[in-house]
């Protein structure tokens, strides 16, 4: 119970937050700002050597034979490993171990890592790499999804019983043929989705070092440390216990830090073979190569609406390129569809999504995994339905908005919701009402919705322990100490940690340190994926600070002989209630706390409800908590070069309640750029022979500073009955809209409908040439 | 797969003439240069440079943050290199993330110019005035930018950050009045991909109403 339950928000003392709402500054902003901040790569150990990978040239081979007897006898050279030291697969999802650290066998995409080496050097190691001689035996190789489909020899997981399909979820709620007949209108068409990867600034990057006694200590620039504890200590072979991993700084992941890589293994298993410390730093080139990006997907909706706007019925069939291996992917499969059932009210449902295997790099889960790709085609689906039947394309989305306290089609709890909220503020800022359809020819607005996951309560291994865990350390110092194993991961999660300290405990920001993701350290916590970090990590500190202010409140109660409520703890100082003057500051009530109860800390967890449908996968995607975007962008066509100039994107988003307002508006503006320049510039194309299209910072453009349309953050709050303070996540779901919008505001600019990313130049084109193709057909005819 | 570093070439193929053409070898005049073995200390001057051939590692001094730095490098290892895995202590507020001048994350300043240390060679630095972030302020005496951006939240993993940083603090020294169309290109080569612009030109103007004060 915090100061304000136990007092009443009434209280004269008290009726404000502290700390929540505020816009304090991030809890490591000083270190980054003046580069002391230490990230993987800054960490240089005494007696370090360098590791590199030999990696695949073959986009799919089988392994003959490995020499590298040329390669450890250069100078300078400690040890060389390849897949027969690392036999045991691993993989993030327990049902699909399908990865190895170092390739036996068989090779999967270009790319694939072969060997290892650790050497003086990076330049000795690269050497050596090059010394060793591999025999393969090239394979058939799969580039096209559709091939994959229904093509299964050679497989590319031969041991996996549907040949080359990776996973298949079909899933169907209500009566799909009565829900298309009762439609007034019924539109059914294809979309396509390329493939986008994460690029995020640091490289990955890896350092391990083992003691005499057998420890291991892993840094790596991981997001979540606890399945890469997990995963490495089980294919080492070490106990769980012996392998302590720490995340330092992290210098960005957007999902693609969340599965474990080969370079975690391999510097932990060099670091044992030669006793000494070993790094491991990949160039950007193995970063696009590692990828674990979004999957593209081939969807095909139909979706069916009555005059009055209701939506009757959708059906999607959805192909998902997975690349060569599983990763995430059997959530991203169930993803697929089980997110799409909000926020918009549809009674009948089925979607019919398979994922295939690819001889290309791993797609995994980034930002907004598995649901930006359906919320593209369905929004842009939308947008022509309220066309059909001639409503705005707000007004249709309010029409359907699913409301709060209710259940979606598939079976999904929805407690708070603010989307309705959302449509206001796009529609009220971005001046819908007398601009949309009114602007010169080449300027259009656009609008689309979404809703997404705070965290949900499928802990990728099942098991019935906490979620989130966090420790509390207070001593008379007057510092509180927080060991958090949620990955603080630029996001600001630590940031929000030490808000709801100041809040709950009245504790100025400097007398809280938070120690973060170092799983010697610090309580289990599932780390930073799902959108769960602040939901959950901030439950759980909630928890802990209650029981710890129990005790400090009880100690302060018996040295002033009073009734512990009329001790009020929450201000920066405590107090008697009833004598305000009987006062000390808190570091003094933390004195009183630890001479009345010993050595003072606590602990504190959070776990979701039982959640979701009753049918096979229902719990994936069922959240706690939703929340709720919507976008408004605008856009300048020119219909001569077909270029896309982003002018503005309105980004309201239902974050439950703002802990940090800044904080949370830098996430929807971060999540809003990464969308719209998702669908402009990005393209993560793999070539007809397996190879990337252009693994560099400047051959995969990314949107600059002036590239980047002005973001507009219009935070929404819903207040969640579940939620820290009623907050729910911010750092994925304003992603969403961004695509379908711009589409939509495409279509409003210039008249075309564009369904398959990337809009190029040369796409808007060929459609603009399209559209006046049949414009002067049509006009002709009724001439 | 490329690596980020070529082998050094075969020491016989190595010569500094070769390597150091043009304009580069103009910057070296007048730095103190040591052998390989550190103990043949000679001056370079521009036809010495011409006619020595160097090969190995040199020990160079390099001015970094008004402190000379005494360092052994190749005559290929970038100045990002040097500043990184070098120096002793390290200076690693710099930060590599494409090695190819595609993203400004290694943006330090020579004699007040932002430059990409992934792009210029060490010795080229030689005789110069470098500037790394490290050089601006530390957390209780933090420079205008430094402070604008901690204020403004114009950092989210920060990976990027000290580029920005240095980019700006480029401009704003030589253009205290700058506009906000002027803080965007003075940093057009820098990529965020936290997305966080917005506010890192919110902080980027703020520092700028601090500078022109």
């Amino acid at each position: 119970m915090g100061a304000r339950d136990q007092h009443g928000t009434g209280a004269p003392w008290g009726d404000e937050f502290r700390a929540v709402g505020k816009s304090l500054r991030k809890i490591e902003g000083l270190s980054k700002a003046t580069g002391e901040a230490v990230y993987a790569d800054d960490i240089m150990l005494p007696g370090m050597l360098h590791a590199k990978l030999l990696r695949s040239p073959h986009a799919h081979a089988r392994i003959v034979s490995i020499d590298t007897s040329k390669a450890l006898a250069l100078e300078g050279v400690h040890a060389i490993i390849t897949g027969a030291d690392l036999p045991i697969c691993y993989g993030v999802i327990p049902w699909t171990k399908d990865e190895n650290a170092l390739a036996v066998d068989k090779v999967r995409f270009i790319g694939d890592e072969v060997a290892a080496v650790a050497a003086i050097d990076e330049d000795t190691a690269n050497a050596a790499v090059r010394l060793i001689e591999v025999e393969y035996e090239v394979l058939h190789s799969y580039f096209d999804p559709n091939e994959s489909l229904v093509r299964h020899e050679p497989a590319i997981h031969p041991g996996n019983k549907h040949g080359n399909i990776s996973k298949r979820v079909e899933l169907e709620f209500g009566d799909l043929e009565s829900a298309f007949a009762s439609a007034d209108v019924v539109m059914e068409e294809d979309f396509v989705f390329h493939g986008s990867t994460h690029a995020a600034i640091e490289p990955h990057c890896a350092v391990a070092r083992a003691s005499a006694d057998g420890l291991v200590t892993l840094w790596s620039s991981t997001q979540i440390t606890h399945y890469v504890q997990r995963e490495v200590s089980r294919v080492l072979g070490l106990p769980q216990s012996r392998l302590r991993v720490i995340q330092p700084t992290l210098g960005g992941a957007f999902g693609g830090k969340s599965d474990p890589f080969s370079l975690e293994f391999v510097v932990a298993k060099l670091a044992l073979i030669t006793g000494r410390p070993v790094k491991m730093l990949w160039t950007r080139e193995e970063v696009f190569y590692a990828h674990r990006g979004r999957h593209p997907m081939q969807m095909r909706y139909k979706t069916g609406i009555k005059k009055d706007g209701h939506l009757t019925g959708v059906e999607a069939t959805i192909t998902i390129d997975g690349g060569s291996y599983s990763s995430f992917g059997l959530v991203t499969t169930y993803y697929s569809g089980q997110l799409l059932t909000g926020p918009y009210d549809f009674p009948n449902y089925r979607f019919d999504s398979t994922r295939v295997f690819t001889n290309k790099p791993p797609c995994g889960p980034k930002r907004g995994h598995g649901s930006v790709q359906p919320r593209f085609a369905f929004e842009i689906q939308l947008d022509e339905l309220s066309e059909a039947i001639g409503m705005d394309p707000i007004e249709v989305r309010r029409v359907n908005d699913i409301g709060e306290n209710t259940k979606t089609v598939n079976g999904q709890r929805v407690t708070s919701n603010g989307f309705g909220r959302c449509l206001d503020e796009v529609e009220r800022a971005s001046e819908w009402k007398t601009r949309r359809g009114k602007l010169p020819l080449g300027t259009g607005l656009g609008v689309a919705g979404s809703m997404y996951i705070s965290g949900t309560n499928y802990p990728i291994y099942p098991n019935d322990m906490p979620q989130a865990g966090i420790q509390l350390k207070v001593d008379r110092s007057g510092l509180v100490t927080a060991f958090t194993g949620g990955n603080d991961i630029g996001q600001g999660s630590s940031s929000v940690v030490r808000t709801i300290l100041c809040e709950e405990l009245g504790l100025d920001p400097l007398d809280v340190r938070v120690v973060a993701a170092d799983t010697d350290l610090c309580p289990v916590d599932l780390g930073a994926y799902s959108s769960r970090v602040t939901f959950m990590v901030g439950n759980a500190t909630i928890d802990a600070c209650r029981k710890l202010r129990k005790q400090i409140v009880e100690a302060v109660a018996a040295k002033w002989e009073v009734d512990a409520k009329r001790v009020y703890l929450g201000s920066g100082e405590v107090f008697d209630t009833e004598q305000r003057e009987t006062k000390i500051t808190t570091r003094e009530a933390f004195e009183i706390a630890e001479a009345f109860h010993d050595t003072l800390g606590s602990t504190g967890a959070y776990n979701t409800p039982t959640l979701g449908g009753d049918y096979r996968g229902g719990s994936i995607g069922a959240s706690p908590a939703y929340s709720f975007t919507a976008h408004v962008v605008e856009v300048d066509v020119d219909v001569e070069t077909g270029m896309i100039d982003l002018k503005n994107v309105w980004v309201a988003h239902d974050c439950g309640r703002a802990l940090n307002p800044m904080l949370v508006a830098g996430q929807m503006e971060g999540s809003a750029y990464m969308g719209i320049v998702e669908a402009v510039f990005e393209d993560h194309k793999v070539n007809r022979f397996g190879l990337h299209s252009g693994p560099s910072l400047l051959d995969y453009p990314l949107a600059t500073a002036l590239d980047t349309p002005e973001l507009h953050a219009l935070i929404v709050e819903s207040i969640d009955p579940e939620g820290p303070y009623g907050a729910k996540e911010a750092g994925e779901g304003p992603l969403h809209p961004a695509l379908p919008a711009l589409s939509n505001a495409i279509y409003d600019a210039v008249g075309i409908r564009l369904r398959e990313l990337p809009f190029t130049p040369g796409r808007v084109l060929t459609a603009l040439r399209a559209k006046a193709a049949l414009d002067k057909e049509t006009k002709g005819a009724s001439c | 797969m490329t690596d980020r570093t070529n082998q050094p070439p075969s020491p016989s193929s190595l010569s500094r003439r070769a390597f150091l053409k043009g304009g580069v070898v103009a910057s070296l005049t007048g730095a103190a240069v040591a052998g390989p073995n550190g103990t043949e200390s000679v001056s370079v001057t521009r036809e010495s440079a011409i006619a020595t051939s160097l090969k190995g590692k040199v020990a160079v001094t390099l001015e970094i943050n008004g402190a000379a730095r005494d360092v052994s490098v190749e005559p290929r290892t970038t100045l990002l290199g040097a500043l990184r895995d070098h120096l002793e202590p390290a200076l690693t507020g710099t930060k590599l993330v494409c090695d190819g001048g595609n993203c400004g994350a290694c943006t330090v300043l020579i004699d007040g110019a932002p430059v990409a240390s992934c792009m210029t060679l060490a010795l080229d630095a030689v005789g110069h005035n470098i500037r790394t972030i490290e050089g601006l302020g530390k957390p209780d005496d933090l420079s205008v930018v430094q402070e604008a951006f901690c204020a403004e939240d114009g950092l989210m993993c920060g990976f990027c950050t000290p580029g920005f940083v240095m980019a700006i603090t480029a401009e704003l020294e030589s253009n205290p009045r700058a506009t906000l169309d002027e803080l965007k290109n003075s940093c057009a080569g820098n990529l965020c991909r936290c997305g966080t612009y917005p506010q890192i030109f919110d902080a980027a103007v703020r520092a700028a109403r601090g500078a022109s004060k």
